[in-house]
């Protein structure tokens, strides 16, 4: 490309200033890439929930319990595959910062529903023999360091508070890819032998798999008119529903993260087009110059959108990288507090088109203004 | 052979018939060019002199197809000029026209070589052959050796001659120099105007000069006077000089 020099020079004319102007790219397109990582983050739930599953919880709300005699009733309603119940342990493993969900599940129907969560066959019969067994995620796992046959101490404030040391019997991992691997399951059985009366024989809510996701509305229908009018209404939704809901609770996710990502992206455009403004209006007279010498109004156009252009290309790629190193290294630092933090092909594709937006935008205006000059005037200007 | 009175022959390389130019400034209409006949043959050297705001610059605007005429027309080597779209008229420029400013304006970023190369960007010539043509260009102008420098590493006097080489190397139909000398010293005005009157003399080239300089004027075939819009004046020796028409 022959105008590659006459691109290149112009480019660094002002090294201090294209430094900043690429560094100030880098930065946007880093918080760009981690709110977008984090509102990932939080949709996850509802993009990879089981099409075939509801969850049904107490019309109360998610804190109510419900009697664990709702599971025959909803498992005799036509449509249902299998139910499994889980309860909220709520405990702490040495210090309250490390944060990861637990769940007192029950083994018998666990993995019929929750079809994706793998234990190995070995690792699953010594859990179900121990009442003090316990499985980890594999992430929840990694992050501390545990090996199968440790004893993990938790203690918690709930039921009547305490603390106990389970045995961790296996660890199992997500066949889907995003999936939670975070969680840490506890025996339903000892759960209950040691809860307060108020909890014994309770369930903190259902998760019930279906014979086909066609028969989800019907089969949530039907659950709740089962128990309508009782002591424990329910509610019941598919589980992506569900997973929306709950990200809710943390509150309007999206929204924060839209404001704030258009923030960066009108700053980041008003850097942009004032430093490519600034750099036109410094060299009028030369680009009235290359105009009296043959160059058209659309050669120049070019000029000034190659220059744009190449700062975003740069500055949207270094940023990219950052946030490729750096949102591992915050995801870990944040386990507990935010869902798993995966920063895809597609986010990465996303956050450098972002930034030839940018470039694009912000060179056209004053790249427009270039190309309609005229020659004579800007001459006279010099 | 020049004339001012729109008597010349009808193969002259430059043509000017009845030209006008009137600028709108705050409602009010000014004319800077009126009804302005020349004739220029391949070769001539002419310069224009003239006040301030006689319309010198605007002359040499229109005649190089910067700026358009508010009447009349510019016929130059059977192109007439006056009524083409933007685009042919800087495809025009690009192949007709090589231009001299007062303040040289090269770019300073690029070096002697890569400002003579700008013109042909705009051709097809390979790499090879710009890089031959440019080097020629440097050397007709004595720079051949300073074509790795930039601007700033130049004297006045040296960044015109780039200047001069950027405005040659396409080999133009003609030059127009817009007070070539106004921003140098008496040595390098005249090194500078030798350099020019080489081109006509030796390279046959048709240079059109505007100058404040009596002395730089003198070196010119022919100085026309520009006052008021209006061609008053001529004289020099060979030529032939009519009236407005």
């Amino acid at each position: 490309m022959k105008f590659r020099g006459l691109i290149f020079a112009n480019l660094f004319r002002k090294k201090l200033r294209l430094i900043l102007t690429i560094g100030s790219f880098a930065v946007a397109l880093v918080l760009f890439t981690f709110l977008a990582v984090v509102k990932s983050a939080f949709s996850r739930g509802t993009e990879i929930a089981g099409e075939d599953r509801l969850v049904v919880v107490s019309r109360i709300g998610l804190m109510q319990l419900m009697p664990i005699s709702h599971r025959d009733k909803i498992l005799a309603i036509p449509g249902v595959k299998a139910v499994t119940h889980n309860h909220w342990f709520g405990g702490v493993y040495q210090d309250e910062k490390n944060f990861f969900p637990q769940f007192v599940i029950d083994p018998e129907n666990q993995r019929q529903v929750m079809t994706e969560l793998v234990v190995p066959d070995d690792q699953w019969n010594n859990f179900v023999k121990d009442r003090m067994g316990a499985i980890a995620g594999a992430r929840t796992a990694a992050r501390f360091h545990w090996k199968i046959g440790d004893r993990i101490p938790i203690k918690t404030t709930l039921y009547g508070g305490g603390s106990s040391e389970f045995n961790l019997d296996g660890i199992y991992h997500s066949e889907r890819p995003g999936g939670d691997e975070s969680q840490f399951w506890l025996q339903w059985k000892y759960f209950d032998e040691n809860a307060p009366a108020p909890v014994k024989s309770t369930a903190g809510w259902y998760v019930v798999k279906l014979n086909s996701p066609d028969d989800a509305v019907r089969v949530a229908k039907a659950i709740d008119e089962k128990f309508a009018n009782s002591a424990f209404e329910t509610k019941s939704e598919t589980e992506s529903a569900f997973a929306a809901y709950f990200a809710k609770q943390f509150g309007n996710i999206e929204l924060l993260i839209l404001t704030i990502g258009g923030v960066v992206f009108f700053t980041l455009l008003l850097v942009t087009g004032n430093t490519m403004a600034i750099s036109v209006r410094e060299r009028v007279g030369e680009l009235a110059v290359l105009k009296a010498i043959g160059f058209s109004g659309r050669a120049v156009l070019f000029f000034v959108l190659a220059e744009s252009i190449i700062i975003a290309f740069v500055g949207g790629v270094l940023g990219l990288t950052l946030a490729y190193l750096l949102i591992p290294v915050i995801g870990i630092a944040l386990t507990g507090l935010l869902p798993p933090l995966i920063l895809s092909k597609t986010l990465l594709t996303l956050g450098l088109g972002f930034a030839l937006l940018v470039g694009v935008v912000s060179g056209l205006l004053p790249g427009i203004g270039a190309m309609r000059m005229r020659v004579v005037n800007a001459l006279r200007r010099v | 052979m020049i004339r001012v009175d729109g008597t010349g022959k009808s193969n002259s390389l430059i043509q000017v018939r009845g030209l006008d130019k009137t600028y709108r400034r705050g409602g009010e209409e000014i004319q800077v060019l009126q009804r302005l006949n020349l004739d220029v043959d391949k070769g001539d050297f002419v310069g224009f002199m003239g006040p301030s705001g006689s319309g010198k610059t605007t002359l040499l605007n229109l005649l190089g197809g910067l700026d358009v005429p508010t009447h009349g027309s510019i016929t130059v080597a059977g192109d007439e000029i006056t009524h083409m779209s933007g685009n042919k008229l800087t495809q025009w420029r690009a192949r007709h026209v090589g231009f001299i400013f007062q303040m040289y304006n090269l770019i300073p970023v690029l070096t002697a070589f890569q400002n003579v190369e700008l013109p042909l960007l705009l051709t097809k010539l390979s790499k090879s052959e710009r890089r031959k043509h440019v080097e020629t260009a440097l050397g007709v102008v004595g720079l051949a050796e300073r074509m790795n420098h930039y601007p700033r590493q130049l004297s006045g006097g040296q960044e015109q001659r780039v200047a001069i080489a950027r405005a040659i190397v396409a080999d133009p139909t003609f030059l127009l120099c817009d007070e070539p000398t106004g921003d140098l010293d008496r040595k390098s005005a005249d090194e500078i105007m030798e350099l020019i009157h080489r081109l006509v003399k030796e390279y046959g080239k048709t240079v059109l000069m505007v100058t404040h300089d009596p002395v730089v004027a003198k070196r010119a075939d022919l100085t026309l006077h520009l006052e008021k819009g209006l061609l008053v004046e001529s004289g020099e020796l060979g030529v032939t000089v009519g009236g407005v028409a």
